[in-house]
């Protein structure tokens, strides 16, 4: 009987979660879209976001792209079709692997930190003296990063798969010495436009759930059970970061299956 | 107390967080134009009354009203014009650590966007000036000691010239100096702007200089709610323990029990020796001109004399007499009704000699200014119930001297 009544609390517990959840980003997303516009803090977060994780994308994507050549070059030399690599690294890039690593690679780099600088907020009264100085916090806190996670994610995927072609053909070509005008013309009859459509819509969805995700942790860090101080601050670090990482996953999947 | 409505009016809030119950129905005004203190221990739920007033917290029940109108039933446009009229000042703080402090202290002027840069610049370098902090202007708050991080703070709750202002403990933390500054500045301010304030603060009596009211919150209720002189006459004896502060430390540090402490036990101990039959013992000793000691030599010096010859007397009659202050010089003994207290001329004689052998206190710690101070006692058995002030006064006529010291050393003795 107590684990039933444990499995329902659970259950309500999560509704409940998912909820607010909801209503933290509907608020964020229309306080973030309504005059007046905060393009200054937007920029900023433009800037942490985006600008800060080009060379950790670059070097991510660099190594995909060229361990993507690799091991695609020695799987497809058995069937005689090496050719196709070109076309194997850049869908694999830009359909799939692109948007989810992009998505991981960020919330290490800044979704933790929006977590933890927003939970340190939390704790140290500093959300407290927004709404005392009749400053909407979620307006000053949340919104420009869900607006500059909507902008990033989709110009650091597109990053990511730029390189990870450019990785591809420097193990495909250059050490493995296919030949470079094939590289490019398997690319440019395989990709569709759907393919590339169908990573940006992903990359989106995946910037909505980090920004809603990292920031929700350090926002509401006060109401889960031992919130506070430092320990607080790190259990949301930590929760925000297992959280995005499987959500962006599970959502990867969900969406791969209605786009293909 | 005044006729007219209170600006702001706690109407029986009660507030708890799980089963602990902060505010227990308490009622409380705040008049406009007026300075109010709150005073209370610490955990009393101080912080937690204010926050209501700013609406960070919602009471459980009662109701919070605003010149007469209950918080919430104000329009949403009434409720957003009273929370801009409102500033506060928190206990720590909370300033944005990764914003400079002249961004601190700009962004509520910012952030509203009423006011163009040139104004906006214009009244934080007038708060900054009067403050202070024109030269930490580009540093973060991190970077700053914790006296400037409160006057940045003050800054940006007075930035706004809100029309009520909250402060939480505005001087914790801050030197005499500053202290006095920042009490000086909220009473020139609050006469310059006409704000109301609401203090919370520990400092007293300074903090009663610039009140026009004071508050006590205790065990979850306001307990005493009036002007400062109102304060200072009460008889309460919970009223009197506030505000004698001072003097319950210096009582715990001599390891006597405070006068009211005494005041209660005394009926107690009458009611033991009548259903004894015996007499109850008591002595009073005094020590003689300490207040010249305390103009010519120091307060610590006369307060190391007081808290000697307290040492020594609980010392040499031991732990279970009961020893309390009765005034500012004196020290009321009640002897137990157990039958181990020895004879009273036997008892004193001893105790003098006590005081003649061993040195009163350190000479060294005054090598300049030496003064002379009497010991004076009187002793009686009394089998009548009497006031504990009738009782001191009784013993106060038959007072004599029973040591003259010098300097910390017994130099006399008269009988």
């Amino acid at each position: 009987m107590e684990f039933v009544q444990r499995i329902g609390h659970t259950s309500l517990s999560f509704i409940d979660t998912l909820g607010h959840m909801a209503i933290f980003f509907g608020k964020g997303f229309v306080r973030g879209i309504s005059p007046p516009f905060q393009f200054s803090k937007i920029v900023n977060q433009i800037y942490f976001i985006g600008s800060k994780s080009l060379l950790i994308i670059f070097l991510v994507g660099l190594f995909t792209g060229m361990v993507l050549g690799l091991q695609g070059y020695y799987t497809l030399v058995k069937f005689g079709s090496e050719g196709l690599l070109g076309a194997a690294v850049a869908l694999s890039l830009i359909r799939e692997l692109g948007p989810a690593l992009t998505a991981i690679m960020v919330i290490g780099r800044a979704g933790s930190s929006m977590a933890a600088e927003i939970g340190i907020m939390r704790i140290s009264e500093q959300i407290d003296a927004l709404e005392t100085m009749d400053i909407d916090p979620i307006r000053f806190l949340f919104s420009p990063r869900l607006i500059a996670s909507l902008i990033c994610f989709p110009v650091l995927t597109a990053f990511f798969d730029v390189v990870g072609i450019i990785g591809g053909y420097i193990t495909g070509v250059i050490l493995l010495g296919i030949n470079r005008g094939i590289y490019f013309y398997r690319i440019e009859s395989a990709v569709e436009l759907q393919d590339v459509t169908g990573g940006f819509i992903k990359a989106l969805v995946f910037g909505l759930l980090v920004a809603i995700i990292c920031c929700y942790q350090g926002f509401y860090l006060h109401r889960r059970p031992g919130g506070f101080g430092a320990k607080g601050v790190s259990m949301a670090t930590t929760s925000s970061v297992v959280i995005s990482c499987v959500v962006v996953l599970v959502a990867d999947y969900v969406l791969t299956s209605f786009l293909l | 107390m005044t006729d007219q409505t209170p600006l702001i009016e706690f109407v029986r809030v009660k507030k708890a967080f799980g089963t602990k119950v902060v505010l227990d129905e308490v009622s409380c005004s705040f008049y406009e134009g007026q300075i109010t203190t709150i005073i209370g221990k610490s955990g009393v739920g101080k912080s937690v009354f204010l926050k209501h007033i700013v609406g960070l917290l919602e009471p459980d029940s009662g109701e919070i009203r605003v010149n007469g109108v209950p918080l919430h039933e104000l329009d949403k446009e009434s409720l957003r014009h009273f929370k801009r009229s409102i500033s506060y000042m928190f206990q720590n703080n909370a300033l944005f650590d990764s914003m400079t402090v002249y961004e601190n202290i700009a962004l509520p002027l910012v952030e509203r966007r009423q006011l163009s840069k040139d104004q906006i610049v214009k009244k934080v370098k007038s708060r900054v000036d009067q403050l202070e902090l024109s030269d930490v202007l580009d540093k973060y708050p991190s970077q700053i000691s914790g006296g400037m991080q409160k006057r940045v703070a003050l800054a940006r709750a007075l930035v706004t010239e809100p029309k009520v202002v909250l402060f939480d403990e505005p001087t914790a933390g801050l030197d005499p100096l500053r202290k006095n500054a920042v009490f000086s500045m909220v009473h020139h301010y609050q006469k310059a702007f006409g704000f109301t304030g609401i203090i919370v603060s520990h400092d007293i009596p300074d903090v009663f200089y610039i009140s026009d009211r004071v508050a006590i919150l205790d065990g979850g209720k306001i307990i005493f709610e009036g002007s400062p002189m109102e304060l200072e006459q009460s008889s309460d004896p919970i009223v009197k323990l506030f505000i004698g502060g001072e003097m319950g430390l210096i009582d715990q540090l001599t390891g006597l029990l405070t006068r009211t402490e005494m005041e209660q036990r005394l009926p107690k101990e009458f009611a033991l020796s009548r259903a004894k039959n015996q007499p109850l013992k008591v002595a009073l000793f005094s020590v003689g001109n300490l207040e010249e000691i305390d103009e010519h030599v120091g307060h610590i010096a006369s307060h190391k004399i007081f808290q000697c010859l307290a040492n020594e007397i609980t010392d040499y009659f031991g732990p279970e007499i009961i020893a309390g202050r009765c005034g500012p010089n004196d020290i009321l003994v009640l002897f137990p009704l157990n039958g181990k207290a020895p004879e009273q001329d036997a008892n004193i004689e001893g105790f003098a000699k006590r005081l003649k052998q061993k040195p009163f206190m350190k000479k060294d710690s005054y090598p300049n200014v030496c003064r002379d101070f009497h010991i004076l006692f009187a002793m009686g058995q009394f089998e009548q119930e009497m006031s504990f002030d009738g009782l001191v006064a009784a013993l106060k006529k038959g007072q004599r001297e029973m040591a003259s010291l010098k300097c910390g050393r017994v130099q006399e003795k008269k009988r």
